[in-house]
């Protein structure tokens, strides 16, 4: 454990001097900030425009945070050739990869953290209260960039940075829109058709399943099965993911 | 003495290219070193030693052949906690202070905070770097890198010290100090093995060398064995007589004012040299008989595969 909160400590060393987390971070605080002037231009509930857009603005800028240095610091590590020297210590290559992952969650946590402040503020000056569902929203968000995280930890196990990137973005969409199939397989007649469906349903990503916004911002009920269940999936997708990062990671030969 | 390393009929080929092409790398290795001593593992560019080094470290996989270290499988984790290793041009965190870099490492031995205070102390000492131990890598020189790297090789004590180039990019002074921490090593009964292009350092330090060329150990054994004390030639340096006057006698290699530099293959050759100054009043500047070096060895070695 030791041994991995070593890695994990030089990752978010590392992390933390990534010009481009800056970037991100200073636009989804401008985008957060900038809801509130949508609200003013809009006509109806402000609040709902500033928790829609702010919330949005977490996500999509966590999730670039994840693929941008996700990608990268593993490839870093190959490319310059400190691997070379800590794999040659009694490490394990998994305790590697899970170091890596867990040093950039702790980023992205950090991260998430002080874009969350700005949303929560920005909120709290208009309505003058923070409501716990925003909180689990924002949970949700979260889970979902650890799943990017190590999805593009697996890709640069692998890959350059650039097509990691490319990867991991496509993961991203396709997780997005495969709720889609959820609806095709309700229509579809039972068959050969219906059966492949399914089957890419189990395999296909469906970040839908963290996506708590429309119901945070409408004040939807959420029944708490559903938070179970997206816990769970967002868990064990992301130990999958990991596990295959791993996999991929040991048979690889560092010429 | 036991074995600390032993590798047996080493194979690896690599998949290279846009069209991927198989090339092989290493072509049945095999060699050992025994504990406690500075083993010299040399070859031309290309030959394949930073690939054995790698499969001896497990980042490279072998397609076939047996590699133990310190009688352990050498993919086994109390292999790797026994061994130190420096990579040829180490690159580090170079956010890190010296310090910093060593405590890292020290952290992956499980090193508690006391005895990591301490052998970090000892080993910037050691190495030379007490005065940089604060500052970031990325203002050291490659030198001091060197030596950084090297105390990092260190950091859990190793009984087995692998080192890929140690001497490159040192001043000689440098150069000097290395070679004195590695015969330093041996008397604490660690075993190094090392390459290096630098064959003069090998021949002052090594007790066995192993030379390959094209993936193949082509010549191994204990240095006193494979370096004869056969003379190769004599280099004369003779003042005071014209370079016209020793011709048939030596191979002329310079003149500089009225010294001449001659290169004299044949003994009784010196001595009709030494005549030749005494009859006509010149003068002996220096002479100097050259016995077989390795890098002689090396050179025909590796030109004769």
């Amino acid at each position: 454990m030791r041994k991995i909160a070593a890695i994990a400590g030089i990752t978010f060393k590392e992390a933390k001097r990534d010009r481009v987390l800056y970037l991100l971070f200073f636009f989804a605080a401008v985008c957060i900030v900038a809801a509130r002037v949508l609200a003013i231009l809009t006509v109806g509930d402000r609040v709902k425009i500033i928790k829609d857009v702010g919330l949005a603005s977490i996500s999509v800028f966590g999730i670039l945070m994840a693929v941008l240095i996700g990608t990268s610091l593993v490839y870093k590590e190959i490319d310059k050739k400190t691997i070379f020297t800590l794999l040659s210590k009694p490490l394990h290559r998994a305790q590697f990869i899970l170091g890596k992952f867990l040093g950039l969650v702790l980023t992205l946590f950090i991260m998430t953290l002080f874009m969350s402040v700005i949303f929560l503020a920005l909120v709290y000056a208009h309505t003058f209260r923070i409501e716990w569902p925003m909180l689990v929203a924002i949970g949700y968000i979260f889970l979902e960039m650890v799943l990017v995280t190590a999805v593009a930890v697996f890709f640069s196990t692998f890959s350059t940075p650039i097509l990691s990137s490319i990867f991991s973005l496509s993961f991203v969409l396709i997780g997005h829109l495969s709720w889609g199939l959820e609806l095709l397989i309700r229509k579809m007649r039972a068959g050969f058709g219906k059966s492949l469906a399914r089957v890419l349903y189990v395999f296909l990503p469906d970040l839908e399943n963290f996506n708590f916004k429309t119901e945070v911002v409408h004040g939807l009920p959420i029944p708490s099965s559903i938070f179970l269940y997206s816990f769970l999936y967002g868990l064990c997708y992301t130990a999958f993911i990991l596990g295959l990062a791993v996999l991929v990671f040991r048979r690889r030969d560092f010429i | 003495m036991a074995d600390a390393v032993r590798i047996e009929n080493l194979r690896k080929s690599f998949r290279l290219g846009f069209i991927p092409k198989t090339r092989e790398i290493l072509k049945d290795i095999s060699f050992a070193v025994k504990e406690g001593e500075i083993f010299g593992y040399l070859g031309p560019n290309g030959a394949g030693k930073t690939t054995t080094i790698k499969c001896l470290l497990g980042l490279i996989h072998p397609d076939a052949g047996e590699i133990s270290i310190l009688g352990q499988p050498h993919f086994s984790y109390h292999a790797r906690e026994r061994l130190g290793f420096l990579p040829e041009n180490p690159y580090f965190y170079d956010y890190l202070t010296g310090s910093e870099f060593l405590a890292f490492y020290a952290d992956l031995f499980g090193l508690g905070r006391v005895e990591k205070a301490a052998r970090i102390a000892g080993l910037l000492k050691l190495v030379g770097m007490e005065r940089a131990a604060g500052l970031q890598l990325r203002k050291y020189s490659r030198g001091m890198l060197q030596r950084i790297g090297l105390a990092q090789a260190l950091i859990n004590d190793p009984r087995l010290v692998i080192l890929d180039e140690p001497l490159g990019g040192m001043d000689p002074l440098g150069r000097k100090e290395i070679r004195d921490i590695i015969v330093r090593f041996r008397q604490e009964g660690k075993t190094v093995l090392f390459t290096s292009h630098i064959l003069q350092d090998i021949e002052m330090i090594c007790d066995h060398v192993a030379i390959i060329v094209g993936g193949r150990v082509v010549r191994q054994g204990a240095l006193q064995d494979l370096v004869s004390e056969k003379v190769l030639f004599t280099e004369m340096t003779v003042a005071g007589l014209p370079p016209e006057a020793f011709h048939g006698l030596g191979e002329n290699v310079s003149v500089q004012g009225d010294k001449v530099l001659l290169k004299v293959y044949e003994e009784g050759r010196v001595e009709a040299i030494l005549s030749l100054v005494h009859d006509r009043r010149g003068r002996l500047v220096s002479l100097s008989p050259r016995t077989e070096t390795l890098e002689d060895i090396f050179v025909e070695t590796v030109s004769k595969q």
